[in-house]
């Protein structure tokens, strides 16, 4: 028998999660490519690229509680990461299309040559290669988040100011990608994307594929959270995110530990872009909206927050609910949406994943609470 | 009471004293009109003739007659839209619609409707009666009784200056007596001078140069460059060369001062939308995404206000701004009783709730009124631009909201500085625990600050309704704007706002030109992040124990 992982012996959340996952990965593309489409058992390819969505945010949601949950780092821009993740895959699917656009030029895509653009921009340039398309995948994001960060801890901005700020960066980058100088398609995006890796984008096969792929993506990518989380930084990070002076005082390098980690997130971040793209189809500038990344902060909130896998069970619970209000009550969505913002704050502090722990820890949760709120308003 | 009905009384003898005197009055001026309206409706009677002398005879009577509708009824026979009915020889205004005609009645101005073209008669005119037409047009114009109409027939004919009109104008220019216009006439004859061409004295046309120095008219600018690709004189071309120069560097000026302008209209309405967060950041230190929200339930207070009195748009939009405070300042106390109360001391969480909170309203709208935008009229006396010289105007609603919002800023800057509750405003934010061992209610404090931040939103909401289109979308707009101007100003300072406020507008507004106008908000943005980082507390931080 394999020894069990030690970082899940004492993780059952994680461990129901993982097994879930596993589970979903082999029954959803089983089921999808080997039934008969009448049959009840059988998992539409819509289903399944819908499913595989959520997988992605939940890659997204993990991201966020990393930084939220773990670094107290409330970032209002963490749809800035994905977004670019997914504008290096976008990118790549872009030039697999070759002579099949409308206007069949071999080497620029389409809204290029309605634009008038004599040649590809330079930072077009190697995105023929996945490999090259994956490395920025990762470098891109893990490059902004890094440079971001590198200002923005070293002087210290924190709490409120910070989130204002990642929502500046976002909102910034929203302007700049629906200019149609920038060279990523405007308005419209990247989109019409036709095969990956030689394989048909249309084809049940890749898009069982992809599935699996998200599902490989999300269980690993919660499983390095869980081991960053579990490690010496991870308890650097839980000193930080409460009481950020004395961790400072006893001579950590606070500044260099939320760096990392928030790189870290950020990479995650762009890698779920990645996979979302080819499921979804379309990558355009609106997922840079301010309105989309704290959709994110509110999964989490709903999952509950610092536990990880309650990111993933906020994602799939909140876009569920989107997914079906959006078609069927159009108005009510927003307004739910709102509501939910509101109600989980105020009486669900610690999120769905909250309630299973209620139980033992309720009292001192509270104490806790508080304490906190009676310190921090006597500092005010 | 009594001080009322003795008002009462007196404007009731007002009303009547003036009803009594406007009707003799107007009795009055009926004797002395009647031969000119005699002049008038006999014009029009030979206007019908046929005979091209008859109609000559009536252009002259029409100029004479001093009626206020000559002018038009000269203009439509110019441009040939001057027809009458075939049936009752009614004279009026014919506009092409497809293959019929769209027409007003001369007399009454009243729309007729659509009318076939066969049913109508075109007034013929010949090269004679236009020339004619044209003269007498530029002659009514300058002779107008108003120093603008003047001051605008100069200006109209400094394009087709012909020898005639050149005699029509220094004739003019002996008995002109407003200055501005004595101005346009001299330059109006001084281009003339200038075109005479090459057998025109050339120190005269020296001389006349010279009054054109710093003249912004487009007219003589457009002459000048002419003047430097025809002349061979290089005398004369030398000296227009430099009052040219000079002409562009003053209209670079003026450009730049208009910049300058937009800029600080700008800036006034992001002070004017920031000014409310800084209260309620800075004072109870809470993050309100929900601002932008409350600036839309003023904009769609002043909507709502202006369908209800569709007869007093003006009166509808002044009484809108106390309204507008009242609806999101209560709003605002009414979230802080609610929601923000419990989240004190945790300002992560009271970001997301009050940004529920902002979908919740934004949708409210949305269902409500409609997803559309809707359209607020904007009143006479700010519609419209100050026309300060040929290159600088600057709109009046503009100026009205610049001067709007430091008024605004004043009285909120007098409320915080002079009044008891301002006073407590400032105890609480500056040490919470003192002020309340002194006896400040801090709890109600905070409501009364969250609810005056807000209503000064809804108040920027009714300046914004007159500059952007309400919609649901309208507090989203500013928000990030908001934010940027609050954190660059320094949290907690009135002033930090105001200067943050205007600068940042101003900067804004002159790196447009360069960047276009995305670029230069990401440059802001980015200048913005940047100088956080240096100085994390914004241009003016608190001081004191206040401050961290």
């Amino acid at each position: 028998m394999i020894s069990y992982p030690k970082i899940l012996q004492t993780d059952l959340g994680g461990s129901l999660l993982l097994g879930i996952l596993m589970i979903a990965g082999l029954l959803v593309p089983l089921l999808n490519l080997t039934v008969n489409d009448t049959h009840l058992l059988h998992v539409s390819t819509y289903t399944m690229a819908l499913l595989g969505k959520y997988l992605c945010y939940a890659l997204l949601a993990i991201a966020v509680d990393l930084v939220w949950g773990y670094l107290g780092i409330l970032s209002l821009g963490h749809g800035a990461f994905f977004t670019l993740g997914g504008y290096a895959m976008g990118m790549y699917l872009m030039r697999q299309i070759g002579t099949r656009g409308v206007y069949g030029h071999p080497l620029l895509p389409d809204f290029m040559v309605f634009l008038n653009w004599p040649e590809l921009p330079w930072f077009w340039n190697g995105f023929n290669w996945f490999w090259f398309a994956m490395l920025m995948v990762i470098v891109v994001p893990g490059l902004l988040a890094y440079v971001f960060g590198w200002f923005a801890f070293r002087s210290r901005v924190t709490g409120v100011y910070l989130s204002i700020m990642t929502q500046a960066l976002t909102y910034a980058l929203m302007l700049a990608f629906f200019r149609n100088e920038m060279g990523f398609g405007g308005n419209n995006g990247l989109t019409d994307f036709k095969d990956i890796l030689g394989f048909s984008l249309q084809s049940d096969e890749t898009r069982a594929g992809l599935f699996v792929a998200s599902v490989i993506a999300l269980a690993g990518g919660y499983v390095s959270s869980r081991w960053v989380m579990n490690s010496r930084l991870g308890k650097l990070c839980t000193a930080i995110r409460d009481e950020e002076d004395r961790a400072r005082f006893i001579g950590y390098r606070v500044e260099d530990a939320k760096l990392w980690v928030f790189t870290f997130s950020a990479v995650l971040a762009g890698i779920a872009g990645a996979l979302y793209v080819p499921q979804v189809g379309i990558i355009n500038p609106t997922e840079f909206a301010p309105l989309a990344s704290i959709e994110i902060v509110i999964w989490v909130a709903v999952g509950g927050r610092a536990t990880l896998y309650g990111a993933v069970i906020g994602a799939m619970i909140i876009n569920y609910a989107k997914s079906y209000l959006t078609a069927a009550l159009p108005d009510v969505w927003l307004f739910g949406l709102g509501a939910l913002f509101i109600l989980v704050t105020l009486f669900l502090p610690h999120g769905v994943a909250g309630l299973f722990r209620q139980g033992s820890f309720a009292f001192w949760w509270k104490k806790k609470e508080t304490l906190t709120v009676v310190a921090e308003r006597a500092n005010l | 009471m009594v001080a009322f009905s003795y008002k009462l009384k007196k404007w009731i003898l007002y009303t009547v004293v003036a009803i009594i005197g406007l009707s003799f009055g107007s009795l009055d001026r009926c004797l002395a009109e009647t031969t000119q309206i005699g002049v008038f409706n006999e014009a029009l009677v030979l206007l019908l003739e046929k005979n091209f002398s008859k109609k000559s005879v009536a252009i002259e009577k029409l100029a004479e007659s001093g009626d206020a509708r000559s002018e038009r009824i000269l203009e439509a026979l110019l441009s040939g839209d001057l027809f009458y009915l075939k049936k009752n020889k009614t004279l009026v205004y014919a506009h092409r619609e497809g293959s019929a005609y769209a027409i007003r009645e001369v007399l009454t101005d009243e729309d007729l409707g659509i009318e076939k073209k066969r049913k109508l008669k075109k007034i013929a005119i010949n090269n004679n009666l236009r020339a004619q037409l044209k003269d007498v047009l530029a002659r009514m114009g300058l002779t107008h009784a108003d120093a603008g109409i003047r001051l605008a027939a100069v200006n109209k004919m400094l394009d087709t200056l012909t020898p005639e009109i050149d005699e029509l104008l220094t004739d003019r220019l002996e008995t002109e007596t407003d200055p501005d216009v004595k101005e346009a006439l001299m330059t109006a004859l001084s281009i003339a001078v200038l075109r005479g061409g090459p057998e025109t004295n050339t120190s005269d046309r020296l001389d006349v140069l010279q009054q054109l120095t710093g003249n912004l008219q487009p007219a003589v600018r457009n002459e000048l460059t002419q003047l430097m690709e025809k002349e061979t004189d290089a005398d004369l071309r030398k000296a227009a060369s430099a009052i040219l120069d000079g002409i562009e560097m003053r209209i670079a000026i003026f450009e730049f001062f208009e910049t300058l302008f937009f800029g600080l209209s700008l800036g006034s309405v992001l002070v004017l939308a920031a000014i409310g967060l800084a209260i309620t950041f800075g004072v109870i230190g809470v993050i309100n995404m929900a601002h932008g929200e409350l600036i839309m339930l003023g904009a769609y207070t002043t909507y709502v206000f202006q369908q209800m009195m569709p007869d007093a748009i003006g009166m509808a939009l002044l009484l809108s701004i106390p309204a507008a405070f009242a609806v999101s300042g209560l709003a605002g106390i009414l979230i802080e009783r609610t929601i923000i109360r419990f989240l004190y001391g945790r300002p992560l969480e009271t970001l997301l709730a009050t940004f529920g909170l902002s979908l919740i309203l934004q949708q409210a709208v949305r269902s409500i009124f409609s997803p559309l935008n809707r359209s607020v009229t904007t009143p006479d006396w700010m519609s419209g631009a100050i026309q300060l010289n040929p290159v600088l105007s600057l709109t009046t609603n503009r100026v009205v909201i610049l001067i709007f919002s430091f008024l605004v800023f004043a009285g909120l800057s007098l409320l915080l500085k002079k009044s008891s509750i301002g006073l407590q405003v400032r105890a609480v934010s500056q040490n919470r625990p003192m002020a309340r061992a002194m006896g400040v209610r801090a709890a109600r404090v905070d409501a009364l600050t969250f609810g005056l931040g807000s209503g000064i939103a809804g108040i920027a909401g009714v300046a914004l309704s007159q500059l952007t289109n309400v919609g649901p979308n309208l507090g989203q707009a500013y928000i990030v704007d908001s934010f940027m101007v609050v954190v660059f100003g320094g949290v907690g300072n009135l002033w930090g706002t105001l200067i943050g406020g205007l600068s940042l507008g101003v900067t804004n507004k002159f790196l447009e030109p360069w960047t276009g106008a995305v670029l230069a908000k990401i440059l802001i943005l980015v200048i913005i992040i940047l100088f956080i980082q240096k100085r994390p507390q914004g241009l003016f931080p608190q001081k004191g124990r206040a401050a961290g």
